[in-house]
């Protein structure tokens, strides 16, 4: 039986895959996603890693393979590019809410920021208490994306995923 | 040299440069001064393997015998490595690791830079990717030079010897060779020497600021880029490269 399948179909299916560090968030949360096309019912996701030495990749790239494929979709290629680079602009905003939810600061502000030398440290608000009176403890954190912060206030320690 | 030649060469070069101080980077795993420099430290290490990932992938590509860039990491010897002598040098403490550091982000963030005009469509995106990494890497080296520069006496005193000791090896990083010039007439390579105000301006800014005194030799030592290595990149590959030697093919 030959089914007619759209590529929104495919981005729906995608929203189940979960990115293995932070399962809070699908792939297509993320923006890891960049592009699905079917030819013949074959289909062909496009993903970017977030950072060069993401070790996420392989896992997110076995798992859109999986879902598809439990979704009845045989012929599944996963190409990987790197430009235009991953960028935390392209977190969405359902996406942002997750994460705080999580107890991960999401990212303040665009990414094209200043790459100027001690730009003033951006303000993140706690997500446990939600308090502005937060410290960076250092610029990287548990994992490439992520910074790591200290609330003065609540006095927890928590992750800020750190813009791109 | 042809261009095709000359393009696996810079390719590797950038590949190794990356591979080899992330490897160098990883040994403060479990070493570090405090905590988060350990992990600060071993995040940096892993953005440089993921980009020599990208790097030797496509110089397999290149290349067009097959080899991966499991091959080229794990089974080629030293003369084969193209990378400048910067990088493999020893951790010895961390004033060293922080001025070798800064060395080769400041170069990087500017030769990224102007790499991402490169004709070479893959080698533009990599740049693109990694560029967005090294700002994050340039940043933290930097604050380094003047946390410690500027600091004690005792930590002062350790950087200036760093500085003096590592100053040397700063220079290869934009001595052009053949492979240089092939590729920036092909439109492909960057042009090196043009990268040496900026990057002299920066270093001059971040050594004001660190209060640390300019080095004053010439001399610059080289030979990285052509192959000719110190002892150092070979207990480096030793140990790289061990288990691939001993149980070839060996996954997990």
């Amino acid at each position: 039986m030959q089914t007619i399948v759209t590529e929104n179909e495919i981005w729906e299916i995608l929203e189940n895959v979960m990115d293995p560090e932070v399962p809070v968030l699908s792939v297509v949360d993320l923006g890891v996603v960049r592009a699905v096309t079917i030819i013949d019912n074959a289909v062909e996701v496009t993903i970017t890693p977030t950072y060069s030495g993401c070790p996420a990749m392989n896992v997110i790239e076995i798992n859109i393979k999986a879902t598809l494929q439990a979704a009845g979709f045989n012929k599944v290629t996963v190409k990987t590019i790197l430009s235009p680079a991953w960028t935390t602009d392209w977190l969405s905003e359902a996406g942002k809410e997750k994460l705080r939810a999580y107890g991960i600061a999401p990212p303040v502000g665009r990414s094209i920021d200043e790459h100027a030398l001690f730009g003033a440290e951006k303000k993140v608000a706690c997500p446990q208490c939600n308090s502005n009176n937060t410290k960076m403890l250092s610029q990287f954190g548990s994992t490439a994306c992520k910074a790591l912060y200290k609330c003065n206030d609540c006095l927890e320690p928590f992750d800020y995923f750190k813009c791109l | 040299m042809d261009i095709q030649k000359a393009l696996f060469d810079y390719t590797l070069r950038l590949g190794d440069n990356a591979l080899i101080l992330g490897h160098r980077l990883s040994e403060w795993c479990g070493r570090g001064p405090i905590l988060e420099q350990d992990i600060a430290m071993t995040n940096i290490a892993l953005d440089l393997i993921g980009q020599a990932r990208s790097l030797l992938q496509y110089a397999g590509e290149i290349e067009g015998k097959g080899r991966t860039e499991d091959d080229l990491a794990f089974l080629r010897d030293i003369t084969a490595y193209r990378n400048v002598l910067l990088v493999e040098q020893p951790n010895e403490d961390f004033a060293f690791t922080i001025v070798r550091q800064f060395f080769y982000d400041n170069y990087s963030f500017h030769f990224y830079t102007a790499l991402l005009q490169s004709t070479d469509e893959t080698l533009a995106a990599i740049a693109e990717k990694s560029l967005k990494e090294v700002r994050y890497h340039l940043r933290y080296s930097s604050e380094w030079m003047i946390r410690l520069g500027d600091g004690t006496e005792e930590s002062n005193q350790k950087m200036q010897k760093a500085l003096n000791q590592m100053w040397m090896y700063n220079g290869e990083l934009l001595t052009m060779n053949e492979t240089d010039r092939v590729l920036l007439a092909a439109g492909i390579g960057v042009d090196l020497e043009a990268l040496k105000p900026a990057c002299e301006a920066k270093l001059a800014e971040i050594l004001a600021a660190a209060t640390l005194e300019m080095p004053t030799g010439t001399w610059m030592q080289k030979g990285g880029k052509e192959g000719k290595h110190s002892e150092h990149l070979g207990f480096i590959l030793a140990e790289m490269q061990y288990l691939q030697r001993a149980h070839p093919g060996a996954t997990w």
